[in-house]
């Protein structure tokens, strides 16, 4: 079991033709995610790496194949447009890779898709996996293994450091989601946190998450409230400056809000395992376990 | 990125937000004349650096202040002659101080009343708010802290924007009388539209004034702009200062990797954000100072590595650096290749620890370990970051 994708997951890849969609199309391909379609607008008709049919719309696209997931590698001045394409589609669930889409673009997104049935993950994120099954986005494929770990994060490189170490101590993984290090992005800490306590399939899980913000507090608080799963967190951004933003548009202190040390607090309220460094966050999470 | 004040004015005055009346000048004739155009007795004159406490600060000539009241043209020139091209220094720019190239001269306007009107984005809400407050003028942190009750906040539909009756609204709320409530409306609107069509991060106006004449001003405006949008905005983009930024910080950004300057002594070169900022906290949770934040980002080339790898070289605060890679998109081999490239051009002055691991991670061992460079490598990034503190000890 897992969450949000799995075999049944028909992908469409809109910007298939571009020159990281193309190659990560490819990545995802080889690990055996089903890509049914592609879309470059103007380039309708063509077929890429000789069997995934590319249309002009996502619209024809979720009308011939039946796709229900979307992964987006559109540059950052129509990326938004996208988005919205895709939710107009119809299609399930939108994973956008994007990095660097304008804030007031997110903003306007967010209140459009307010009454949609879709689900938006990212945008500047690294995708979702779920190991053996279907791998959406440019993580690694090969650090992942099949298993019952949950693993949450704002952070790509992050993530896969979480991945690496529970693979390596012999804990699989059931769905890794990157939810984006953006400011406003279309799935919360909390939305991945409930889905992962719903799951069968996931017996434990891993909250990446960094400075900036309150998402972190806010699962920490329903974590501590409802789930009965074992739960470890770490916070990236304990030494950085106030006021500068680090890297990810979201990652910034200000005001005395968003500090590594105030969610650190409300993590351990809850009772969730800190991983005082990001070297512990496996070894956390087995503790939390044993426990 | 931040901008000067004379170039928030110019911004205000683009989009019709009453400020008052004045210009900038690079040198003491230009200030004269524009106090002249003025025709008023009640003149001030402003130091133009991105640094806040410029009133209470310290030119290194001697000279006390960075801005000042003047009567007259001929005052201004002489202010102007004391100001230009000496260096400011107040509790914001550090000992070395920012060098003054240019100053504002406007008109001094009798204050009434002090008030506080900003809009930010609040990513609770995914929309942007307006914070305003009766109490403008002083540090907004300790209003929101000791009076939270003189603080209101309204969130504005993205879709839709700022309405008018939320702007009359906001008036009444910040206690300006009637006959002045159009123009208070008039300005917060035209403040919105202007947060709007730059791709604002923040406006915060501090103070907003009435004065004693009757006029609502905007006497002090701040930006900050989401970098994201910058490519829409190359008017935006002209008001960037690289003489006000962290030299390091220039240099980086002209090969678009993402560096922020600190004060310690072990550098960092780290692919993806998140990682970058973990690999800062566990340097100093091993006892160590972190001398940057730097993200390689995920599609670097060889290039921008041996870039990044000089610009951590050049810096003599660096006592030692530690390369901490998780290749996802970025394969070690590339990081592995830029290494060698920047050490054979540069020479590596201080010890190197590298960590590998993901795509391409043999390639990229094999590559450093035949290259003959001088490295200590490191299994996790545990032990990368005790052997980097150890090594610039």
């Amino acid at each position: 079991m897992s969450i949000l994708v799995d075999k049944n997951t028909r992908l469409l890849v809109q910007g298939i033709t571009g020159k990281s969609g193309a190659s990560h199309t490819k990545l995802c391909m080889e690990y055996g995610t089903h890509v049914v379609a592609g879309v470059t607008p103007g380039r309708g008709g063509e077929v890429f790496e000789g069997k995934v049919p590319v249309f002009d719309t996502s619209h024809e696209a979720r009308q011939q194949t039946g796709c229900n997931a979307t992964m987006i590698f559109v540059p950052p001045a129509g990326a938004a447009d996208s988005i919205l394409e895709a939710v107009d589609a119809g299609i399930e669930l939108v994973i956008c890779i994007t990095e660097g889409i304008p804030v007031l673009d997110m903003m306007k997104v967010k209140a459009a898709m307010a009454k949609s049935k879709s689900r938006l993950i990212g945008p500047n994120c690294p995708g979702i996996i779920t190991p053996g099954a279907c791998k959406i986005g440019i993580m690694p494929g090969y650090i992942h293994k099949e298993g019952k770990v949950g693993v949450v994060s704002r952070s790509g490189t992050l993530t896969y450091e979480a991945v690496w170490q529970l693979s390596s101590r012999g804990h699989g993984q059931s769905t890794c989601v990157g939810i984006g290090g953006d400011p406003i992005n279309g799935t919360s800490h909390l939305d991945v946190v409930k889905m992962f306590n719903d799951d069968p399939g996931t017996e434990a899980f891993i909250m990446i998450g960094e400075i900036g913000g309150t998402a972190e507090e806010e699962a920490a608080e329903w974590i501590g409230k409802n789930c009965k799963k074992p739960v470890a967190a770490f916070i990236a951004g304990a030494t950085a400056p106030p006021g500068r933003r680090m890297g990810h548009a979201g990652a910034i202190v200000s005001g005395g809000k968003g500090t590594a040390q105030g969610k650190i607090e409300a993590i351990q309220a809850a009772g969730i395992e800190v991983a005082s460094t990001p070297a512990d966050m496996a070894d956390a999470l087995i503790r939390r376990m044993a426990r | 990125m931040n901008i000067h004040e004379y170039q928030a004015k110019e911004l205000l005055d683009l989009f019709g937000v009453a400020n008052s009346p004045g210009g900038v000048a690079s040198t003491p004739e230009e200030a004269e004349k524009i106090a002249t155009s003025l025709n008023t007795q009640d003149l001030v004159i402003k130091a133009q650096v991105h640094a806040g406490g410029r009133g209470k600060g310290t030119f290194k000539n001697g000279f006390k202040g960075g801005v000042h009241l003047c009567k007259t043209p001929a005052e201004i020139r002489d202010t102007a002659a004391k100001m230009l091209g000496e260096t400011l220094v107040t509790h914001q720019t550090g000992e070395e101080g920012r060098v003054v190239r240019k100053v504002l001269v406007a008109q001094s306007v009798e204050i009434e009343k002090e008030l506080y009107f900003a809009i930010l984005i609040d990513r609770a809400i995914s929309a942007p708010i307006i914070v305003a407050s009766t109490e403008g003028g002083v540090d907004i942190e300790a209003v929101a802290e000791h009076t939270p009750e003189k603080i209101f906040h309204l969130p504005v539909d993205p879709l839709i924007g700022l309405q008018p009756y939320q702007a009359r609204k906001l008036a009444k709320m910040l206690g300006i009388p009637t006959a002045l409530l159009k123009n208070a409306a008039t300005l917060f609107e035209n403040l919105y539209k202007l947060f709007i069509a730059r791709d604002c991060s923040m406006v915060e106006v501090n103070p907003l004034v009435i004065t004693k004449d009757n006029q609502v001003l905007a006497l002090d405006a701040k930006f900050n702009f989401d970098d994201n949008a910058l490519f829409r905005h190359p008017d935006v983009q002209a008001y960037r200062d690289i003489e006000e930024e962290d030299p390091r910080e220039v240099e980086a950004s002209k090969h678009s990797l993402s560096y922020i300057g600190l004060d310690g002594n072990i550098a960092c070169l780290v692919n993806g954000a998140g990682l970058a900022m973990a690999t800062m906290d566990i340097i100093k949770h091993h006892g160590g100072e972190p001398a940057n934040f730097l993200d390689v980002g995920g599609g670097a080339s060889e290039q921008q590595v041996t870039e990044a790898f000089k610009i951590l070289v050049a810096d003599s605060r660096v006592k030692a650096i530690l390369v901490n890679i998780f290749g996802g998109i970025m394969k070690c081999d590339v990081i592995a290749q830029g290494i060698i490239n920047a050490v054979k051009a540069v020479n590596l002055p201080v010890p190197l620890v590298v960590r590998l691991e993901g795509t391409n991670v043999d390639a990229g061992r094999k590559l450093l370990s035949e290259s003959g460079l001088k490295l200590t490598a490191a299994t996790d990034i545990s032990d990368a970051a005790q052997k980097v503190v150890a090594a610039a000890a």
